[in-house]
């Protein structure tokens, strides 16, 4: 193909939707879209009532942007018809479930079929290539194996592409450094924080990880200046890849050597960004919340689901080649937002600012208190051996500085307590950036 | 002669203080001497050991934040004024002093030792030498 000027690697054909024209690509979307709206109607009750009372059916679906009359769906009713009242196929069809660890109360369960897998596999393997993996590759999977998404979805994907796979799955850092190295692994998936964890673990027992050169980094949210820290830190190039369990997990969409936006694979996962009040579709560039209709899904379709993530649309195509259209890379999540004495705080935006002072590792937590009626926030940051001075007034100085580096972008004066290395709590998984003590 | 001072960077919580200390000790490593620096929110715990080198190791190893400094040892008259000539001297050869403390295992015949940091060791050395400050080398300081 010659569009193809990804890094070395070599084409994979699995990819080859990533670089169809843009009306060949409409014209798939179109009748994908019009054949999973019947399915729903048929299948999903829930979705059969919301569309009766819009006096729609599923022939209304004539074009691409009829999709804004669609009814929505929300987190709260994979909850409401727990466990199993969103499937569309019946159990015989059904080949796996996933679940999501919800917090409160149930968690919410995802089901596939074998086409679903299929599917599944397939976007995960152009995700990889995305990221310049091929076959020879030896990945390191430390996303979580179990009803997890993360862990499965980037193993089969890594099988489909003929990469090596090595299925450590979560936790056990000593252990996955003795891998690391010993197998000579050349990527690994596993979250941002978790990685740097890794890396600073691998530098004090002088683990050689000097053939590691791809990191697949998603399941939270983080920014680029992580980005650019971790790159420099590790010598590798880390990408940010994006999904969720209600639309397939990992595999939604990827960055590309490019690393500016992540592609959304726009053949099986139709985006839209609306505005959260309104529910009005924004034009490319306007900030707003995801949306995702899958256009191929067959055990668990979800029409227009509110994936509270806050984005927005590249409108121009990327100089990968890849038509595909991009998201900007999501460094907020809706659910992670808090609010403290009326300013909205996304930890990613804290994430920002200190990384913008010099010699501070992103290792941070955020407590929120109320003490007498007024809401305090306090951010723990690790000092670090190249931050640490024997002078008072230095280190004095570098929270001054981390204290105005937040106001800068927050607006609002925190607290700023330095702690010592390692004291903070490591996450094997997704970290967990806020303590909320406030018990609103 | 400069003399290598450790730091160690505490967080304001119980038992900060204690931990260095026992790894030192499990080490086999003696704190010649030491001061501590303390603020509202952290501490910097500075000290100064034979063998410093070893000493930063085990702390890293123990997962601690350790700087090594270079300080001055200076002589000082062990009696009232002594501190003050010696300061004078300081003052006059134009050096800011970051901060002192005493060395109180080299007090011998009269003469005490207290630990400077000046923020520019080298240059302080040879103004120091320059006023007639006498400077201590480590042997003197551990000689008893």
């Amino acid at each position: 193909m010659s569009t193809w000027n990804d890094p070395p690697g070599g084409f994979h054909p699995i990819s080859a939707p990533d670089y169809l024209p843009r009306a060949q690509l409409a014209g798939i979307q179109l009748q994908r879209l019009q054949s999973v709206v019947s399915l729903a109607y048929d299948r999903q009750a829930l979705f059969r009532r919301r569309m009766d009372e819009r006096g729609l059916a599923p022939d209304s679906i004539t074009s691409l942007t009829d999709i804004a009359k669609l009814p929505f769906t929300v987190k709260a009713d994979l909850r409401d018809t727990y466990p199993f009242g969103l499937f569309a196929s019946p159990m015989e069809e059904i080949v796996r479930l996933h679940a999501s660890s919800g917090t409160t109360g149930k968690p919410i369960v995802v089901a596939y079929t074998q086409a679903d897998l299929d599917v599944w596999a397939e976007v995960m393997v152009r995700t990889f290539v995305a990221c310049g993996l091929h076959r020879g590759d030896v990945i390191q999977n430390a996303y979580g194996y179990g009803l997890f998404t993360g862990g499965l979805g980037a193993h089969y994907g890594a099988e489909a592409l003929g990469a090596t796979v090595i299925p450590i799955s979560g936790g056990n850092t000593e252990r996955q450094l003795m891998v690391m190295q010993d197998f000579g692994v050349t990527a690994i998936c596993c979250t941002p924080s978790y990685f740097l964890h890794l890396i600073e673990s691998a530098k004090e027992m002088k683990i050689d990880f000097s053939k590691l050169r791809v990191g697949v980094f998603g399941a939270e949210p983080w920014s680029d200046s992580m980005r650019d820290r971790i790159q420099h830190d590790s010598g590798i190039r880390a990408y940010d890849i994006y999904g969720l369990s209600e639309i397939i997990g990992p595999g939604v969409g990827v960055e590309c050597f490019e690393q500016r936006g992540l592609h959304i694979f726009e053949d099986h996962f139709y985006p839209e960004i609306i505005d959260s009040e309104t529910g009005e579709v924004l034009p490319d560039g306007t900030e707003g919340e995801l949306v995702l209709t899958t256009l191929s899904k067959q055990a668990m379709p979800m029409i227009r689901y509110r994936t509270r993530d806050v984005t927005s649309m590249v409108s121009e195509q990327c100089a990968c080649g890849r038509t595909l259209r991009r998201i900007h890379r999501i460094g907020r999540r809706s659910d992670d937002m808090f609010i403290i004495r009326g300013v909205n705080v996304f930890p990613s935006q804290v994430e920002t600012a200190l990384l913008r002072v010099e010699g501070t590792l992103p290792h941070y937590q955020i407590v929120l208190t109320r003490e007498v009626g007024l809401d305090q926030m306090e951010v723990k940051v690790e000092v670090t051996p190249e931050a640490f001075s024997d002078e008072i007034r230095k280190l004095e100085a570098l929270q001054h500085q981390l204290e105005a580096s937040i106001e800068n972008i927050l607006g609002i004066r925190v607290k700023i307590t330095l702690v010592g290395p390692r004291s903070l709590a490591r996450s094997e998984g997704k970290a967990k950036r806020v303590t909320d003590l406030r018990n609103l | 002669m400069k003399l290598q001072q450790l730091s160690l960077f505490l967080e304001n919580r119980p038992g900060q203080l204690h931990e260095p200390c026992e790894a030192l000790a499990a080490a086999g490593i003696d704190l010649l001497t030491m001061s501590l620096a303390d603020t509202s929110n952290f501490g910097i715990l500075r000290f100064i050991v034979r063998d410093p080198e070893a000493a930063k190791e085990v702390l890293e190893e123990a997962g601690m934040v350790v700087r090594m400094t270079e300080v001055v040892p200076v002589e000082v008259d062990n009696k009232p004024g002594g501190l003050a000539r010696a300061l004078a001297a300081i003052e006059a050869a134009g050096l800011g002093v970051e901060y002192m403390y005493d060395f109180g295992a080299a007090s011998r015949g009269g003469k005490a030792a207290i630990i400077f940091r000046f923020e520019n060791p080298d240059v302080a050395l040879a103004a120091l030498r320059a006023a007639g400050v006498r400077v201590l080398a480590m042997e003197e300081l551990l000689a008893k």
